[in-house]
């Protein structure tokens, strides 16, 4: 077990777990975190899967852990490890089971005071057009043929569709399609789950949210993205579904004995992984690209489906009731990258799992509309609380493998939560708070609590005073929808 | 020692403690344990039966890819079991799960998880702990 005592502090905000601390680390575990997030952290697993990671072969100094950390399985919610491409490793359970979940944000031009009297007129419309819930189908019913054709195209299938526009594909990162993926290395399982479930939120911390900007910090960067103080933004939280799942789990199970075959010993069967150069390497990323560009597309539909309840809804009540995108960014991803590691250009597989990739100004990845300001980083809240829109920096790039936090990050058990938390009541207080909340299962809406977060704003202080991500605007809940 | 299943506390997912005296029971209770976890409820008409094989390289891939078929299974088709039939032939599983079509599922399990698991032998059956990615 580490203890504090373990842990060197390098200033108030960053801190290491030394190589030295276990004999199988081969890099050190860098924490961007206060003291108070940390002492929470040495409550659960997460330091210790931390450590974990940091024994994968290949792995680059340092694994880089957020300020939302807390425990996952084999690897934790919160971390970053960076694998050379000649040899090292890439592991599906240190990427997740929801493969590119993440979010998508829109900004719009509608002033809350013109539209608080047809918000719960609103809600009703996003909660009709966007199917969520357990078990919930949507409403694209796909052929094989043209599952294939998403897990290739992402969200470009939709472009092609009239689902989208050139604009949401230029601001979603890696312009919604990650190229390599190959979906004849999903299995007949994994395609039986994906033919139904595109377009669909799905449950549990996956939400549609609409919020009002309240605070801008950065006007330049929060002009370049469209969001003005007053105005309503949406966000849409959500994943590759049982496609994505699936995937990860036929890859976990294979690998078990891939790690044999290649003489790899791991501290954990869940941070089970393959060479990259090597074949089960190779297909499980053309397998993972596939349920990416899956939920990229996913996102894309759901936000179609959120513009037509936005124009059901505020025709004739407003004069321009469009959503403009802001960005759509995943945070459970494996990436190859170049890095700049001691004055020479890398090559490595970013694993971030519970992180957002957040690139510094220059960054060529990024569209022109962001190369001046940085990636917009979006870090959603807990249905009460405030959301982030935050941007990359350059010392993203140089200390955490250009990646920041993705969220509150839970400090409460799901069980707790339902225990200490009625469903009617915290509905009830939302609204009194004026939230408007459309939520398919009430003991679902309690596991989801905001008090089973840490404080959003805690960490996002903690990112920008670690200079890892710099703060745009601040936004406020007045709709959520969750399944 | 009997059989049974019980919630560990986990931060963000949910895991679970099961005993049994031998590896089908283990299976079995994991797989009552996992119902108890999503809140399923089953319609009163319309039994049906899923039959299914897994194999595996250990008793504790086994375990996974067995619960992982059954999560696939009731997803597929919005059913749910509460019948587990089991015959194991070495590492080969043979299922056949009675069920009927969901009433109601509170929530769903995105996948069952290796993390730490160890199906540990004691004096008189087996014990493990299994986490799930809810």
């Amino acid at each position: 077990m580490i203890r504090l005592q373990d842990i060197k502090k390098i200033n108030d905000y960053e801190w290491e777990i030394p190589q030295s601390f276990r004999k199988d680390m081969r890099v050190s575990v860098r924490l961007f975190v206060t003291r108070r997030l940390l002492e929470d952290a040495l409550d659960d697993q997460s330091l210790e899967q931390a450590i974990n990671a940091a024994t994968l072969p290949g792995v680059m100094q340092p694994v880089v852990v957020m300020p939302d950390m807390h425990q996952g399985y084999g690897f934790p919610i919160g971390g970053v490890a960076a694998t050379r491409l000649t040899d090292g490793v890439v592991s599906p359970g240190a990427i997740g089971y929801d493969i590119n979940c993440g979010v998508r944000l829109l900004g719009s031009q509608i002033e809350l005071e013109a539209v608080e009297h047809v918000l719960s007129d609103l809600a009703n419309a996003l909660n009709r057009h966007c199917p969520s819930g357990v078990g919930v189908a949507g409403n694209y019913h796909l052929t094989e043929a043209e599952l294939d054709q998403v897990c290739r195209l992402g969200a470009r299938w939709a472009l092609k569709k009239g689902l989208a526009t050139a604009e949401d594909l230029l601001r979603t990162e890696e312009g919604g399609s990650l190229d390599g993926a190959d979906p004849a290395k999903v299995s007949p399982q994994a395609k039986k789950r994906g033919l139904n479930q595109l377009g669909t939120l799905g449950a549990g911390n996956h939400f549609i949210e609409v919020d009002v900007v309240d605070q801008v910090y950065d006007a330049q960067a929060a002009q370049a993205m469209g969001l003005r103080e007053g105005m309503l933004a949406l966000q849409i939280h959500c994943g590759s579904r049982g496609f994505g799942h699936q995937i990860c789990t036929d890859y976990v199970q294979d690998l078990q004995s891939a790690v044999h075959r290649y003489g790899i010993k791991l501290p954990d069967r869940e941070l089970v992984c393959a060479p990259l150069d090597s074949p089960e390497g190779r297909d499980y990323l053309a397998a993972m690209r596939s349920a990416a560009n899956y939920a990229f597309c996913n996102r894309q539909l759901l936000a179609h489906a959120a513009r037509q309840a936005f124009e059901g809804t505020l025709a004739g009540v407003v004069k321009n009731w469009q959503l403009s995108q802001v960005y759509d960014i995943a945070h459970n991803m494996g990436k190859i990258e170049t890095h700049v590691v001691d004055g020479k250009k890398v090559k490595v597989c970013v694993h971030r799992k519970g992180a957002t990739r957040a690139f510094g100004p220059g960054s060529l990845e990024l569209p022109e509309v962001y190369r001046s300001i940085g990636q917009p980083v979006l870090v959603p809240g807990s249905m009460g609380t405030a959301s982030w829109v935050l941007v990359g920096t350059a010392e993203s790039m140089t200390r955490s493998w250009g990646s920041s936090c993705h969220g509150a990050g839970r400090v409460m058990s799901r069980s707790q939560a339902k225990r200490e938390i009625r469903g009617d009541r915290l509905r009830s207080e939302l609204e009194a708070d004026g939230i408007h909340i459309r939520a398919g299962s009430l003991p679902g809406l309690a596991e989801e609590a905001p008090r089973a977060y840490k404080d959003v704003d805690e960490v996002v202080e903690t990112v920008h005073a670690a200079g890892i991500a710099r703060k745009v605007a601040r936004l406020r809940p007045v709709i959520v929808i969750k399944g | 020692m009997g059989s049974g299943y019980e919630e560990i506390q986990h931060t963000a997912d949910w895991a679970l403690h099961v005993w049994a005296q031998d590896l089908t029971g283990l299976m079995q209770q994991a797989a009552l344990g996992m119902n108890a976890l999503m809140g399923v409820r089953l319609t009163p008409n319309g039994r049906l039966e899923h039959t299914f094989k897994v194999a595996a390289g250990d008793a504790e891939s086994l375990l996974v890819a067995f619960l992982n078929a059954v999560v696939y299974e009731m997803e597929l088709d919005s059913v749910g079991f509460d019948t587990f039939e089991l015959k194991l032939d070495g590492l080969q599983l043979q299922a056949r799960l009675e069920g009927a079509p969901l009433l109601e599922l509170q929530k769903n399990i995105k996948a069952v998880t290796f993390h730490n698991l160890e199906i540990r032998s004691l004096d008189c059956g087996l014990e493990t702990t299994i986490v799930f990615d809810v």
